[in-house]
Parts: C-alpha cells; structure tokens; sequence
C-alpha cells in the first residue's frame, strides 16, 4: 500500500525533495543488501546529510507508525537492511566525514557513513589505527559496524567492535537525539551503550560515533602454511594458542576458497592445497621473532607441506587481499552462495568440519570454508544456483548449519549478525526466557515497533512461513487465511 | 525472480544472462565508483546498474526514464571490474547495454543534437584541425552541418566543447609524422602506430616523442597513412554501427603489416581495439580477423616495459639524462582499469635517472574526463576533475604524466596553476623523450 501522499511531503519538508527516492524502479536498487535471497522493495529510500536530518526523517516515522530500516553501505550479509514493506529506508552512507581524529587521546570522531578503512586512513599519518577489520572493510561503514557489532581477522587479539567504541550519538524510534556512553570507557549506570552496540539497527539510527584508536604495531609478521589437511590446520591452532601465544590473526580456507580467493587476487595461495592457515603475529620485533619461531616449529610438527613468509609489506597487503575478497569471491565458482557465521569452540572445529562435510555431501550441495580459526567463527559458503532451483536445499543447509553450531556448544553468529537470516532459528539457542526479555529491552526502545521490524527476533509471519521465496502458507491453501 | 514478461533488450547483443548473475551484490564496487562517490545512491552505482539490467532483461522495466538515465551518468571509468572480487565483467554489460539504448531509446531533442555534433567532429582529424584554427570553432565548422545545427540552437554547449579543446600551434596541428621510422642500432621490434584523431591534432608531440622513443629503444616504427579513427569513443558510447565500422577499417589497414605490435599511445584507442575481437565475435566474416589484431595491440608503455624485461638484448637502451622532481603518475582509467597495465608505464618511468615517482591518493577515481562523459555530464565531470585536482595538488608535484589526451585535457582545465606557474601535464613517453634527448622537460 502507497504512503499517504502527506506523509511523503513531511518527508520532503524535511529533506528536500531531491533526497527522497520514490521512482519505485530507483527504490527497487535497494530491495536488499549483501543477502541477495531476501527483497523487498521499500516505499521510500531517504537520503539524509546531517543528524538532525536523521532525527527529522524519524519523527515523521513515529507520527506515523511508518516502519524504517537504516541502512550503511548494504554489504551486510545476514539481510539485516532488507527494508520492509510499507517502510522507508533511511541510507546514512551520505553522513560521511571524519569529524575529529584526537590524536593525543587516541580516539576519532565519526559520522556513520565513514567505511571502516578511511577511519585507519585518517589515523595512519599519526601512527594510529582502528583495529576491527571486517573483509569488506573498504567498503562496509562503521555506522553497519556498530549495528552488527562486527568482527574481523584481528578480532582474535583485539576484541570486537564493541571494544572499540567510546561513545554513540544515536536517534531513538521516537525521533529524539540522544547520547550513550561517553569519552572513557568507563561510565556511571548501565551500559546503555553495550546495549545498543550489536542490536543490528532494531533499537535506533547511530549518527555519531566516538571510537578508540590504537598504535600502529612496530612488527607484522604474517606466514601463509599449506597443510594436507583442514584437521592438521585446526591442531595448528589449538597449539599455538596452548603455548600462550596470542597472534593477531589465524585464518584457515579450505580449497574451494582458495581457489575463488586466488582466481580474485592472484595473491599467491597454492591451488593444491586441501587447507591453507594465515598466522599474523604483531608487537615487538623482538616478541614477534621468539613466537614466530615457534609457529613455524608447530606448523612443521604438523605436516606443513609449503610455509610461505611474507617478505614485504606489499606481499602481506597481498595474502591479506586474498583472504578478505574470498567471498565475494566465491561469485567466481558459484552462481549463488549463502555465507554462514556460525561460531564454536575451538577444540571442537574439526569435528564440526567434518560434519559440514558430510551434511553438504548428503544434500548434494557443495560447502566453501573461510573462517576465522582463531576464536572459532566458521564461515561456511553454501554455494548454490537458484537457475537451478536449489535456492531452497541451500538455505535449509544453511540454516542446519548454523544449528549444529549452536549443538556443538557454540552460538548462530559471530560477526554478522541474526538480521532476516537467523531470526527463525533463535529459539535453537535462546529459551523463551530470554527471548522474552529480549523483547522487553527492544519494546523500552520502540514500543511501536517500527525501528527495523521483523529482524533478530523470530516471529510467526516471518518462520511460520519459511524464509525466501514466497510459497503459500498451509493454511492459506486451505482458504482458511488470506495473505494481506 | 523469474522471468516477468519479454526481456526490453532487443535481440541484437543483449547483456548476457551469465554476465548479469555473476554480481554477488557484495558491494566491493562502491568505494571506487565515481558517481557513487558523488551521489551516494544505489542505482547509480554498478551493483545497481546491473540490479537494473537485470530487471530489464527479466522484462520488469523499460529502457527509458530511470534506466537510460543511470546507464547514462556511468562514466564507463570500469574501476569496478578492478574492484569486483567476482570477475563480473560490468565492461561487457556496459558495452552491450548502450547499443540498446541508442537503437530502442528517443533521445530528447537537445540531447541528440548535441550527441550528433559532438560525433560529426571528434573522430575526423580534417574536422578538429579546422577547429584547432585560432577562434575557428563557430566559423569553419560551419560547414559540417551538425555542428552548425547546435550552434543555432545551443550555442553554450558548444562553448563547453570548446573549451575542452587546447591551444595548439597551426604547425603543430597540420604536422605528420614519417611513413616509416627506422630503429636506431640493433631492431629489437617493429611495431605500427595508430597516430589517432585528437592525439595527432592537439598531441602531435606526444605522437612525435612515441616515435622517437620507439626508435631510439629498437623500434622500427610504422605510421600507416590514410588511418582513421579506431572507433573508441563511439564503442563507449554505444553507437555500435559506425563505431564497428571504424573497427573494420582500422583492421583492413594495419592486418596485413608485418609488425610484432599495433601501438597506441591513447589509452582509450588501447582499451577500444583490445576489444575489437569482442565486438565483431558475431561477425563470420571479420571475427577471426578481429581476434588477430586485438592480440597484437599494445600500449606504448607496454611494448617499452616487454623490451626491458626481455632475457635477451633487454634493458633500456638508449642512454638518459637525469631529471629531477616530484613526478606524479595519473592512472588514465582505460589503461588502468580497462586494460590492466599499471606498472609498465611506473617502470618505463623509473629507468629515468633520478626520478622521484609519485602516487596520487584515489588513484583508481575517475578524472570526470572519460570520453565524451565531460561534455555530456558537465557537471558530474566538474566535480570530478576539482576532486582529483585537488588529489593531485597534494602530491605536490613538478610533472604530471598520464597516457590520455582526454585525462590531459581534463586535469589541465581543473589543475590551475601552481606556485611557479601552470604544472607541466604530459604523456608519460613525453618525459622519457626528454630523458633520453637531454633536452628540457616539456612544458606542455
């Protein structure tokens, strides 16, 4: 059903009609983010410049009952921007300065817009950095970051996005322009803050984001090892995390990455290899000889059959390119493909592995494997091809696995959150207890709820029905209900 | 989605259903798409662009309003097939895209006759000397019709298009270059020259120091007479015909020259006939003959950089003199991102002693030039070209080289001047001429 005519023209009182999309083939761009299998198209895209903007787009949002979906650079992959029907997107990508970089304090001022790699950009020339590092860093925005409470390669050392972040100027459901958190870590009351860090855009729209910088390390070294086995990789890291070494990085691609990785970036992966390790060390020079030495000895202990070390920043720049492009891609040897974000023990990846393995093989559909070794946080890519029809063995592949992870003792997401994707399977890890008091914290925000609905919580329309493509309802092909 | 109805493509070339399910939609193209950049809205961006193709193709929507109009503002820089980690090949979309739009899209008026002019006078070299004359624009192309039709009617876009064009000497502009030049020592190459239409017109001196620089490495040079335009900027801008059938041309020309390379200095013309092999694959008659030559097409970077890494007899030949400063490497998008050749023209340069090569930050952002982008965008192109001016002024640099006369003419008109003076702008083989000549650097 259209917007109200007048509804629209508070939109453009606030905007300009300029930044207000409805041309429905434009709006159409937007009907989904960086999960392709779920679109809607929204009724309206606004595109605002300024917080105030935000807070104004909001208000006429919550006069009348119109649901938004806030939405960054739409790389998400868990269809946390999937806009919602009857709704308006509201794209931040155009809030996009760095508005302070206090290099005394080691903290930089951000709009939401800025991608996570111009914040390391800005700071570099003062020897600083922002330490979490999504794959799609030069192009995700810290505003999605802090949505999705977002990980990367170095979060094994450095902790996630919520570790990172002072401060949040946000718009709550009601339009009011508020502020969480403050300029030391440490504050008075609850950590409102940690609340809203990760609540993937359900409690309000940041506008401002404070975040800590840290120095640029003195010594990187990064090693690329080939092993016969991902079960011989995955020994390699539980041994180096036994001997108390703490490396920046450990990553682990199976042959399907590989092969997409390299294909992307010819950065010098073998294409022989059943699994492959980056182990990135940082700190001292001194520090990173002794413990290099070390994983060098675990590595051969292992059957190692090829350790390639990064001579040259621009060689490490290289395996590190080729480690963050693998899935996209993966668009290289599949026509469609589903990331999964599963996390589990350490100790227990391969056995999960091996499960994978066998459930892909009983469902006919094949599995990439890029993951995060380190803390555990598997991204399995189901690759499929909708031409096909398997659109729907792979999304229950999917899904089974993000369960199996949860099984083993471990949770649906690490980094890139429930959003559309996961919502339905939350009561695999969650009792209704918790569900229910999530729903209490959601409800103090937005009691209308109108503030990205339908996402991270399960709900009837979204898992009574499955996810994807629609199919009518049982109960619809009995006549009993009808679809509105 | 499925299929919605009859594709809005015509038959003749459509994108190709496996070249539009590539795009994982990951987003990786955003950060370095220019009006991405500018507008910050998704469907003008290439993710979008091929969201919209998409629909197009399943019969969803039409060709004209929306999505002739984001076809339109792409630039074609394709700095998105460098950034695309899927190998979409958003080129091969483009280009088959734009064909469609010409053939089943009216134009408004204004737009057309614009379009008509700007093609009446840029591939025809007689044309652009008459406007290379001292003020001649309006009056001695009078005589081309479609020129004087916008003149009549739209007198301040065609002082746009003017004001694109450089000063150049009427010797400069009327000069030609030997048939045959002969390698100075041992021949380690023959190679033929496309000479070009603006580049022969307002950069015969680039043409003359290609010549030279061939030669003085171990080139034998050919410049065939009675060339003509190799089609680029109409293959970019989707008026397949006549762009085909200046393709044809230029391969009847130069196929049966025996020469290990067909050279370009022009990174448009380079990336254009590289494709000539794609365009005509449809084309019994011509596609073998087509695939042929686009193997032998080099740019001049590229056949300089071959000599010095070759095992035998390789190395820089011809001895240079020192020259000493900031110069700055512009990334012309049709060499950069349409062909893949970066470092050959970085590693031509540093066999210059004592030179101080410098990247300029955005390297892979378009200028505003691309084509004929600049003067069918103007606006677009101004904020582009003030942008990466203002990128290459904080390189601080003495020189700026880059391997397009459409990036010169471009970076010339936003550049400005610097503390002492204009900015000397030059193509890169420019440079090294002077090197190896030990005369002065250029000042244009």
């Amino acid at each position: 059903m259209p917007l109200d005519r007048r509804i629209v023209d508070e939109f453009v009182g606030v905007l300009g009609a300029a930044d207000v999309l409805s041309d429905p083939i434009r709006t159409r761009t937007y009907e989904c983010d960086g999960l392709t299998g779920y679109r809607v198209v929204p009724e309206l895209v606004l595109l605002p410049r300024t917080a105030e903007a935000v807070a104004g787009c909001v208000k006429v949002c919550a006069r009348h009952g119109v649901p938004f979906v806030a939405r960054g650079a739409g790389t998400g992959l868990s269809g946390g921007a999937l806009p919602v029907a009857d709704g308006v997107v509201i794209g931040l990508n155009r809030l996009n300065r760095v508005l302070e970089v206090d290099v005394e304090n080691r903290r930089a001022v951000l709009e939401p817009g800025v991608t996570n790699l111009e914040i390391t950009a800005a700071a570099s020339p003062f020897g600083l950095y922002y330490a979490p590092d999504p794959s799609s860093q030069q192009v995700c925005t810290i505003g999605g970051n802090v949505a999705e409470n977002s990980g990367g390669a170095h979060c094994l050392k450095y902790g996630f996005t919520t570790n990172h972040v002072l401060s949040l100027e946000v718009v709550l459901p009601d339009g009011s322009l508020v502020t969480l958190g403050g300029d030391s870590a440490e504050q008075q009351g609850p950590d409102l803050r940690g609340v809203f860090l990760g609540s993937e855009g359900t409690l309000g729209i940041t506008t401002k984001i404070t975040v800590r910088l840290l120095r640029t390390p003195e010594t990187m070294r990064t090693l690329l090892a080939d092993f016969p086995s991902v079960a011989a990789g995955g020994q390699v890291v539980s041994d180096i995390v036994s001997a108390g070494i703490v490396p920046a990085a450990v990553e682990m691609m199976d042959a399907l990455a590989i092969e997409a990785a390299e294909g992307a970036t010819g950065a010098g992966y073998s294409l022989d290899t059943p699994a492959a390790l980056v182990v990135e060390l940082d700190g001292t020079a001194e520090e990173c000889d002794d413990q290099f030495e070390q994983v060098k000895a675990i590595c051969d202990k292992h059957g190692c059959t090829r350790l390639h070390i990064a001579g040259s920043p621009e060689e490490r720049a290289n395996i590190w390119r080729g480690r963050k492009a693998a899935f996209a891609a993966v668009g290289r040897i599949s026509p469609d493909y589903i990331v999964q974000d599963g996390v589990v023990p350490r100790t227990r990846l391969s056995e999960v592995l091996d499960k994978i393995a066998e459930m892909a093989d009983e469902s006919g559909i094949r599995v990439a494997n890029v993951f995060h070794a380190g803390d555990g946080n598997l991204h399995p890519l189901v690759l499929y091809s909708e031409a096909n029809g398997e659109a729907e063995q792979a999304e229950t592949l999917s899904s089974r696995i993000a369960e199996l992870c949860v099984e083993m003792g471990g949770s649906l997401s690490g980094e890139h959150g429930i959003g559309t994707d996961k919502a339905c399977s939350m009561p695999r890890m969650f009792g209704e207890e918790d569900l229910e008091a999530f729903h209490r914290v959601r409800a103090a925000f937005d009691p209308d709820d109108i503030c990205n609905p339908g996402k991270l919580f399960p709900t009837p329309r979204l898992c009574g029905e499955r996810p994807g493509k629609y199919r009518p309802h049982p109960l619809e092909e009995h006549g009993a209900i009808e679809r509105l | 989605m499925p299929q919605q109805g009859p594709s809005a493509f015509d038959a003749i070339r459509p994108p190709e259903r496996e070249l539009l399910d590539d795009c994982v939609h990951c987003g990786f193209c955003l950060p370095t798409c220019p009006t991405y950049q500018l507008w910050g809205e998704e469907m003008d961006s290439p993710r979008g662009r091929i969201l919209l193709m998409d629909l197009a193709q399943k019969g969803d929507i039409g060709l004209d309003g929306p999505f002739t109009e984001h076809m339109d503002n792409c630039l074609g820089c394709m700095a998105c097939v460098t950034a695309c980690p899927s190998g979409v090949q958003y080129d091969k979309l483009l280009e088959s895209v734009r064909p469609q739009i010409e053939r089943n899209v009216t134009r408004t008026k204004s737009d057309s006759l614009f379009r008509e002019a700007i093609f009446a006078l840029f591939p025809y070299k007689r044309r652009l000397r008459a406007a290379a004359l001292p003020g001649a624009l309006y009056q001695k192309l009078a005589t081309v019709p479609a020129v004087r039709r916008l003149a009549a009617k739209l007198p301040g876009r065609l002082a746009a298009m003017e004001s694109l064009l450089p000063p150049v000497t009427l010797r400069e502009a009327f000069a030609t270059l030997p048939v045959h030049t002969a390698a100075i020592g041992k021949r380690r190459a023959r190679v033929a020259l496309l000479s070009g239409c603006v580049q022969d017109v307002f950069f015969h001196r680039v043409n003359e120091a290609t010549v030279r620089v061939l030669s003085a490495e171990g080139c034998d040079v050919l410049v065939p007479r009675e060339q003509q335009c190799c089609g680029a900027l109409e293959v970019h801008a989707g008026r397949e015909e006549s762009a085909l059938g200046r393709a044809r041309r230029t391969i009847a020309r130069f196929e049966t020259l025996d020469v290990d390379a067909i050279v370009t200095n022009v990174a448009g013309c380079g990336s254009s006939m590289k494709e000539y092999g794609h365009l005509l694959a449809d084309d019994p008659e011509w596609a073998a003959r087509a695939e042929a030559f686009s193997a032998r097409v080099r740019d001049v970077s590229e056949v300089l950089a071959e000599l010095y890494s070759r095992d035998d007899d390789g190395g820089p030949r011809a001895p240079r003199t020192p020259v000493q400063g900031r110069v700055a490497y512009h990334d012309a998008c049709h060499l950069g991102h349409a062909q893949g050749v970066r470092e050959q023209p970085r590693a031509v340069l540093r066999t210059i002693p004592e030179i101080e090569l410098v990247d300029i930050a955005e390297a892979a952002l378009c200028c505003g030039s691309a084509g004929i982008y600049n003067m069918i965008m103007p606006d677009a192109a101004a904020e582009l070209g003030e942008r990466k001016a203002g990128k290459i002024r904080d390189a601080k640099p003495d020189v700026v080289v880059t391997a397009n006369p459409g990036c010169l003419l471009q970076i010339r008109k936003y550049l400005g001047e610097g503390a002492h003076g204009p900015v000397p702008l030059l193509h890169p083989v420019q440079l090294l001429d002077a090197s190896i000549r030990g005369v002065e650097v250029p000042r244009s």
